[in-house]
């Protein structure tokens, strides 16, 4: 892990960082993945990935609103909101 | 240093309340008192005292009229990982700071439907991520616990439910809601000598538990005994719509096996949770904890999980990745925190980077790596394949036994400070939780004795998945056998 990849990867993440937390981050994230990287010891051939551990089947409902009509409790926590509407920045120039 | 009411037990202020020995509000009140004497602990986010007395006064009138519920009166903590109605719920971070959710997670409706008291909001691990609860934006939590070298050293409560944890124990609720991603409950409850179990996953609804890793997340109780923690765990469990992972099975009763004996039940000893250099005195409380339950006719069996050791590096490839995609949330657009930028991205990025802590932008990092474009095969699905021969080998083992036994965690409460220089001590002190967290069986920690400086340890009972009543069964033996004194306070008075 260099630092033009944390840079890269704090992009995705949407996370702006300071010159100091991505140097630390270069060392930590590299010690964990110097970690995680005794995982390839272990033979995975034919083995399926497991994405959940209880043998529950997604449900199905019908496809009826049965929920909503409350814009006002949704905007209640909003940093900014006009008109029923979450207010951000400018997005489109 | 002692108050009777707040040193009872959850069933013994139950009868109490019934017996009418004292009303619903005495209790709550010498609660609130307790917090207000330990604000040093900072176990509290935020106290809810008139909230708590309103609802106390409520349930003094249902025992007058007769209609009380289940748990009518009793005064708890609730986790601040757990969204209530109007009240602020943070997780722990600033970037939620001042959130009121606008409804009830289904665990704490089930509380309030069965009639218990609301204190306020416990402190955690910021987002649930740590074990040692000193990553809260809320400031460190004090164990009550302390050495008995005479130095007076503060120590953690253990994580992320240490909160619950330090106020359990001290008497600042009778006790407390937890979350348990890869040891939440039971390293908290372990190093602050409490009972505390995680049922199986899908056993208790997510639905309104602020999503750390949504494949692992499971709420449970923190108890001050593992009666307690069968009565509690009662009321939070059930089938919930909302949580498409929920399982739809009927919630047996898990007081029915407590005192049962466990005259013939199997319990494995996985030989790979021997790790080196476990000290000494966690050896010999496991040995302890074989002993006690061969002299009441247990059968104790050497088993082996094959894949322990991998249990660890697995959890931090999915945790991370699950809360690298839960916590994209957090934008700064629609609740919390909002640090505005030039743009809609620099909004999100300063928003993300002022509002998050350390260990959160550390995991989310993680998270993003293994999820990238090149990544995702080598790191992501490797891990979910190994999580499947982790599980696999519990399912093996549970052929031979019907419970596992092991130690909690390997050392008891250490000092506020320690184990931070590197990130991957830290992780350390979940080697023996994550395990069943990857696999999704239920897991409990009861008090079985104490370290050379007098701090509590705990062992952890593995079960079957949907058998939380045997491993309360057990952990019922243990703390039968054990036979401690766990008040913070008395125990070291008489040991001194």
């Amino acid at each position: 892990m260099d630092k033009k990849t944390v840079q890269k990867v704090a992009n995705l993440a949407r996370l702006n960082l300071s010159e100091k937390q991505e140097n630390e981050l270069e060392q930590q994230l590299s010690k964990i993945l110097g970690f995680v990287e005794q995982l390839s010891e272990v033979d995975t051939d034919n083995v399926e990935p497991l994405a959940s551990v209880v043998d529950i089947e997604l449900p199905l409902r019908k496809d009826e609103i049965n929920d909503g009509g409350y814009a006002d409790k949704i905007l209640k926590n909003a940093p900014e909101q006009a008109e029923g509407y979450f207010v951000i920045g400018k997005v489109v120039e | 240093m002692t108050n009777e009411l707040t040193n009872l037990t959850l069933k013994s202020a139950l009868d109490g309340l019934k017996k009418k020995e004292f009303s619903s509000v005495e209790l709550t009140q010498a609660h609130l008192d307790a917090m207000e004497a330990h604000r040093d602990l900072n176990a509290y986010i935020l106290e809810t005292p008139d909230q708590a007395l309103a609802q106390a006064k409520r349930s003094d009138e249902k025992y007058a009229s007769g209609d009380n519920a289940p748990l009518e009166g009793l005064p708890l903590g609730i986790k601040d990982l757990f969204c209530t109605k109007d009240v602020q719920t943070t997780a722990a971070s600033k970037i939620l700071e001042g959130f009121k959710p606008q409804y009830e997670s289904t665990v704490t409706q089930k509380l309030l439907d069965d009639g218990s008291v609301f204190l306020g909001k416990l402190n955690l691990d910021q987002f649930a991520m740590g074990s040692a609860n000193t990553t809260s934006y809320f400031g460190n939590v004090i164990n009550p616990w302390t050495r008995n070298d005479g130095k007076n050293s503060q120590l953690v409560p253990g994580g992320s439910s240490g909160g619950s944890a330090a106020a359990v124990s001290a008497g600042l609720c009778l006790a407390a809601t937890g979350t348990d991603t890869g040891g939440s409950i039971r390293q908290p409850a372990s190093f602050c000598g409490l009972a505390g179990i995680k049922p199986t996953y899908g056993r208790c609804s997510r639905w309104g538990i602020i999503a750390f890793a949504s494949s692992l997340d499971q709420a449970g109780p923190i108890t001050k005994t593992v009666e307690d923690s069968a009565l509690l765990l009662q009321s939070m469990s059930g089938f919930d719509p909302k949580d498409s992972t929920s399982a739809n099975k009927a919630v047996p009763d898990f007081t029915s096996q407590l005192g049962q004996s466990v005259k013939g039940l199997k319990v494995g000893i996985p030989k790979e949770y021997f790790m080196d250099g476990m000290p000494e005195e966690i050896v010999k409380l496991w040995n302890k904890g074989k002993e006690w339950l061969r002299a009441e006719g247990a059968e104790i069996v050497d088993v082996s999980l094959p894949h322990t050791k991998y249990a660890l590096p697995t959890y931090y490839i999915i945790a991370p990745a699950e809360a690298s995609s839960n916590l994209a949330r957090y934008d700064g657009v629609r609740y919390g925190l909002r640090v505005p930028g030039k743009d809609i991205n620099e909004t999100y990025k300063n928003t993300r980077a002022e509002g998050f802590g350390e260990e959160n932008i550390r995991r989310i990092m993680i998270g993003t790596y293994v999820l990238s474009a090149g990544y995702y095969d080598a790191y992501y699905i490797k891990a979910q394949k190994v999580r499947r021969l982790i599980s696999e080998d519990f399912m093996k083992a549970y052929e031979k036994c019907d419970v596992l036994l092991t130690p909690t965690a390997p050392s008891a409460a250490f000092a506020i400070g320690e184990n931070e220089d590197d990130p991957i001590k830290m992780y350390l002190n979940d080697v023996f939780t994550v395990p069943a967290s990857m696999a999704g069986v239920p897991g409990m920690s009861v008090p079985a004795g104490f370290d050379a400086h007098g701090l509590p340890l705990g062992l952890q009972i593995l079960g079957k998945p949907w058998d939380e009543a045997t491993v309360l069964q057990v952990g019922h033996a243990i703390e039968k056998a054990a036979a401690l004194n766990l008040s913070p306070y008395t125990h070291q008075e008489s040991a001194a």
